[in-house]
């Protein structure tokens, strides 16, 4: 176990490639309640949430979700999310880490707006099942719901009921959203109801499902070329230096934080530029070490594993715009020189495909 | 857990097998199982003198990268070649098959600051509390 953002996390229940492995191949099971969720309901809330976020709600459908940033003035971002649509609220998950800093941004930034913001960390729950037989295991745990899950696309949110041993009720939100690069879903539900979740999924995937830890859900997240706060995106960081600036929607109507410093950043080209790498050794580029071209500094590792997929290790960075050449580039591993090759990203994802763009 | 009474130990969880002034030189059962995973060892060369305490060699896991210190004042004769590639020796027969490095002693008095095999396993108990 490992203190995580203040939460008593496993980093694994079995072995890190073996979990990673049958999330490719079958099913995953990850106890994700340290994440933020939060709903907004009330008269403004789209506009509140409008107001802050990089996604044009008004273009958000009811049953839809999206990905987008909280960022400051200065076009850095707070904390990247998803925000869904339902019926009678806009609903958020943010990262763990930063959920007290989401919630009093929100708040400073309230001004006349009347709407709610209830912080539901505590008492929903979050469960995820990804993978490639995620679908039909959760099928078998559905009574009823107002899309049928296995018809639901990609980036979609449906209320349903769950048939959960012991318990008569069983209101959840089921979302295809997922940080794996496979399909699968997130389920929210009463806290109260999340164990017994856990235990029905488990018996209804037998051996096909296993519960997966962080060790193997940054391994999957990193395959599949997906930021995490802290490494690939923080404050200092703006999304068109992560490469996801189709993610802003600076021709929404309405303004919102940052706007300004984000448009002059894209006219002008970002400074920095995140990539794929490949390391041409066992070694691992670790976040924090030195990327160099020709024997000059030129970024630094923000991610690093061995793939369990590919069979050799693999990094995202963030590089100066002039890199252009894909030779003879290096990283420092402690002092020690390692070939590097650029890559596309995402290294590997069922669900999304290859970029062409290497650099 | 094993911690074969005919070896020395060191607290940073190097063993040694001494034979005459050839010392054997691993890393105990216990330094893998908290490395978990491992993915890369970096060995010294034949004839390299080093002191105690020197860096000998560095091994990489999905976790974390470490040193491994000399354990006593010598000079590497012979280092297991084979060891970097087949890293799961260092797993599955730490004490034998899993040596890293063979040293010529060049301070014997040195020896004498080593841990015995219960020493060892107390020292390794007191940092699991």
């Amino acid at each position: 176990m490992v203190d995580f953002q203040g939460w008593d996390m496993p980093v694994r229940y079995s072995q890190i490639p073996v979990e990673h492995q049958q999330v490719r191949e079958s099913a995953g099971l990850f106890d994700l309640c340290h994440m933020g969720r939060l709903d907004f309901s009330g008269p403004d809330a789209e506009d509140w949430v409008n107001r802050l976020i990089t996604a044009d709600l008004t273009a958000i459908p009811t049953g839809r979700a999206r990905y987008g940033f909280l960022c400051n003035p200065q076009g850095g971002v707070i904390d990247d999310l998803i925000v869904y649509r339902l019926v009678d609220r806009i609903f958020l998950v943010v990262n763990a880490g930063n959920r007290e800093r989401v919630v009093s941004w929100f708040e400073e930034q309230r001004q006349e707006l009347d709407a709610q913001l209830a912080d539901r960390s505590e008492d929903l729950a979050m469960v995820a099942i990804q993978g490639p037989d995620a679908a039909e295991i959760l099928t078998r745990v559905v009574k009823a719901a107002e899309t049928p899950i296995a018809e639901l696309p990609y980036y979609h949110i449906t209320n349903a009921q769950l048939s959960l041993q012991n318990a008569t009720a069983a209101p959840a939100r089921i979302a295809t959203t997922g940080y794996t690069g496979e399909p699968g879903f997130e389920v929210f539900l009463d806290t109260q109801l999340a164990e017994a979740l856990w235990e029905t999924l488990q018996e209804a995937g037998g051996k096909a499902v296993t519960a997966v830890g962080l060790g193997a859900r940054d391994t999957l997240r990193v395959e599949a070329g997906m930021p995490l706060y802290g490494h690939e995106l923080s404050e200092k960081t703006n999304p068109y230096e992560a490469g996801l600036g189709p993610v802003v929607k600076l021709d929404k109507k309405t303004s919102f934080i940052g706007d300004e410093s984000l448009r002059r950043i894209r006219e002008q080209g970002p400074e920095r530029k995140l990539i794929g790498l490949r390391v041409d050794s066992k070694r691992i580029a670790r976040q924090g070490m030195a990327i160099l071209q020709n024997d000059k500094v030129v970024g630094e590792v923000t991610s690093g594993i061995p793939s369990p997929t590919l069979g050799y290790p693999i990094a995202m960075a963030l590089v100066d715009k002039s890199v252009e050449a894909p030779e003879n580039l290096e990283v420092d591993v402690r002092g020690k020189r390692v070939p590097v090759i650029p890559e596309s990203l995402p290294f590997y994802s069922s669900v999304r495909k290859k970029t062409a763009k290497v650099l | 857990m094993a911690f074969p009474d005919n070896l020395h130990y060191t607290r940073t969880h190097e063993w040694l097998q001494i034979d005459g002034e050839i010392a054997t030189v691993g890393i105990t059962e216990h330094a893998v199982e908290l490395l978990g995973d491992l993915v890369f060892l970096d060995l010294p060369e034949v004839e390299t003198q080093l002191s105690r305490e020197d860096r000998v060699a560095e091994i990489e896991s999905t976790k974390a990268v470490e040193d491994i210190y000399c354990p006593l004042s010598g000079k590497v004769v012979e280092v297991n070649d084979g060891i970097a590639d087949n890293l799961e020796n260092l797993k599955d027969s730490p004490y034998e098959q899993g040596w890293i490095i063979k040293l010529r002693i060049t301070n014997p008095d040195e020896i004498k600051e080593l841990l015995d095999s219960a020493g060892y396993k107390e020292h390794v108990e007191s940092e699991d509390h």
